[in-house]
């Protein structure tokens, strides 16, 4: 597969997501249908945490987003944990 | 003594009330008294059982070791009777249970089908699991269904059906869909994806009466004559609130049963919660019904407080509830329409009576091809507010109308150019979301 510019700047984002950030569940809109556990592909059970309203703190995920694409409810999100600084930013090519 | 505590209902209000009880009083005795053999399990997930997003196993949200974690006493009976001043509830097999405190989560059940024929084999509604599962059984074994009935729990049958390759006819008794929360624009986008999803829409159709043989249904003939052959008739006109035990103890009862912000209902150490209570707002100064699983449980959590002696009035935030209707991400919050929907006898499951409280003011429309966002207006606030399509803006809007917030400083610019609203509301939100916590 060629390397793309795009490809390339999908693999630094993820790569910072996965270094400093976290899924955050909103329990007010979460009915607990289980899709987000169901889904992800560790096993993680996110429902419980989304019941708790607790971030996913745990070792093992790997905030892939399955869970947060796949919430019909827009549940949980993303958040960042304040440690990306610590990534280097991403310059902007001046061409785009 | 340890308090005796005991909850009609396992639904989330109850489950919720037990699990809140538990970390209040360790020593109390807690009993939850169900006619549901499914016990606890995620209601609205039943939708997606029924289309086969999820397996049955996964509706269930607690397992057994669970819930006997929680030191719960389980009895599975109807409860006829409650004796007030003995302070006992009394269950259909004639055992007396005794409390201190009792919990009356009952929840609501769905409507009966409005037309002759309505107990023919093959007409559904949709309450418990029990129900989903005898649907999704019927659907294996048919090709064809009509869908009757309006809100979200009518979609969720229209497209489940769907989902399990039934052929889904959808009628609708007026003109458009859920008339009275969406505006005749949501309901064309929302009619337009079942369209294309492959669901046939009848408008101004009403079912005179369904059509069975040796007991079995076999058609529905409509107010117009035509008949239309089918092997599942799912209705789904509204759902009601539970009522008969509280009635018969002589509890007070309107819609729902009328309790105060802590749960409290007429009767003495009763309490009501869920979609069975119709609790009193003391802001707005009305008591009305909402059918949505968090507020369900928030209302579990308060009647907790109260029953362990620690009240605490249950916060009525703006009623918000964020669902795929018709495959668009959707998110209703606060006041947005009026009146009522020919397709509804009842309260909907998933919808709250204050969605329909609009006041008059200023409605704003920003819409793409997709997306859209409806907001209503008032004089210094945001009163109700409908986003379809990309969800950006529904936390934000969320905040703004829970809060009450001042929109004054950019209401003349919202007005000026609606087309502008997405960014003068997200960097208003921004602006407001730093004041606020600066403040707290």
């Amino acid at each position: 597969m060629a390397l793309t510019r795009r490809s390339i700047h999908f693999d630094l984002t993820r790569a910072d997501v996965l270094a400093s950030g976290h899924v955050q569940p909103d329990p007010s809109l979460c009915v607990q249908c289980g899709i987000c556990s169901y889904n992800c592909p560790l096993g993680l059970d996110v429902r419980d945490y989304a019941w708790r309203g607790a971030p996913i703190f745990d070792g093992q995920c790997l905030t892939c987003g399955q869970c947060v694409a796949r919430c019909p409810r827009g549940v949980l999100a993303f958040a960042r944990t304040g440690m990306a600084q610590q990534v280097v930013p991403l310059r902007p090519n001046p061409k785009d | 003594m340890a308090a005796d505590y005991v909850i009609v209902g396992s639904g989330v209000a109850g489950i919720a009330a037990a699990e809140a009880l538990r970390a209040r009083a360790p020593g109390a005795s807690i009993t939850i008294v169900t006619e549901d053999a499914d016990g606890f399990y995620s209601r609205p997930g039943l939708a997606y059982y029924l289309s086969g997003t999820i397996p049955e196993k996964q509706l269930f949200l607690r397992s057994q070791a669970d819930l006997r974690n929680l030191g719960l006493r389980w009895v599975q009976a109807r409860a006829t009777q409650i004796d007030v001043v003995g302070h006992r509830l009394v269950l259909a097999d004639g055992r007396n249970l005794t409390y201190d405190k009792l919990l009356i989560a009952t929840g609501a059940r769905a409507a009966a089908p409005d037309c002759p024929g309505g107990d023919l084999d093959g007409v559904f509604t949709l309450d418990t699991l029990g129900d989903a599962k005898r649907l999704v059984r019927k659907a294996n074994n048919s090709d064809q269904a009509v869908v009757v009935g309006g809100g979200i729990t009518a979609l969720e049958l229209a497209e489940g059906l769907h989902a399990r390759g039934v052929n889904v006819h959808y009628l609708l008794r007026g003109a458009r869909y859920w008339s009275n929360v969406l505006d005749a624009e949501e309901s064309h986008l929302v009619e337009d994806h079942l369209r294309s999803d492959g669901v046939e829409l009848h408008y101004h159709a009403r079912v005179r009466q369904a059509l069975g043989k040796k007991g079995k249904l076999i058609a529905v003939e409509t107010d117009s004559g035509e008949q239309i052959s089918c092997q599942i008739l799912a209705v789904a006109i509204g759902t009601r609130p539970h009522l008969d035990l509280a009635r018969a103890a002589g509890i007070k009862v309107d819609r729902g049963i009328l309790t105060d912000a802590y749960l409290r209902t007429s009767a003495p150490d009763i309490l009501a919660a869920g979609d069975v209570a119709q609790v009193y707002d003391e802001r707005s100064g009305i008591a009305s019904l909402d059918t949505l699983w968090p507020t369900a449980r928030a209302h579990g959590e308060a009647a907790a407080a109260t029953m362990s002696g620690a009240p605490a009035p249950y916060q009525r935030t703006a009623a918000m509830n964020v669902t795929l209707i018709a495959n668009i991400p959707t998110t209703i919050i606060g006041a947005l329409g009026s009146g009522s929907d020919e397709d509804l006898v009842a309260i909907a499951r998933g919808d709250s009576e204050s969605w329909r409280g609009a006041k008059p003011a200023w409605v704003i429309v920003e819409q793409h091809e997709v997306n859209r966002v409806r907001l209503m207006l008032g004089e210094r606030t945001i009163s109700g507010a409908l986003v379809m399509g990309d969800q950006t803006l529904s936390r934000p809007l969320h905040r703004l109308i829970a809060a009450e917030a001042d929109i004054s400083p950019i209401r003349d610019a919202l007005l000026a150019d609606q087309h502008a609203m997405p960014q003068l509301i997200a960097a208003f939100a921004d602006e407001w979301e730093r004041s606020h916590a600066h403040n707290a």
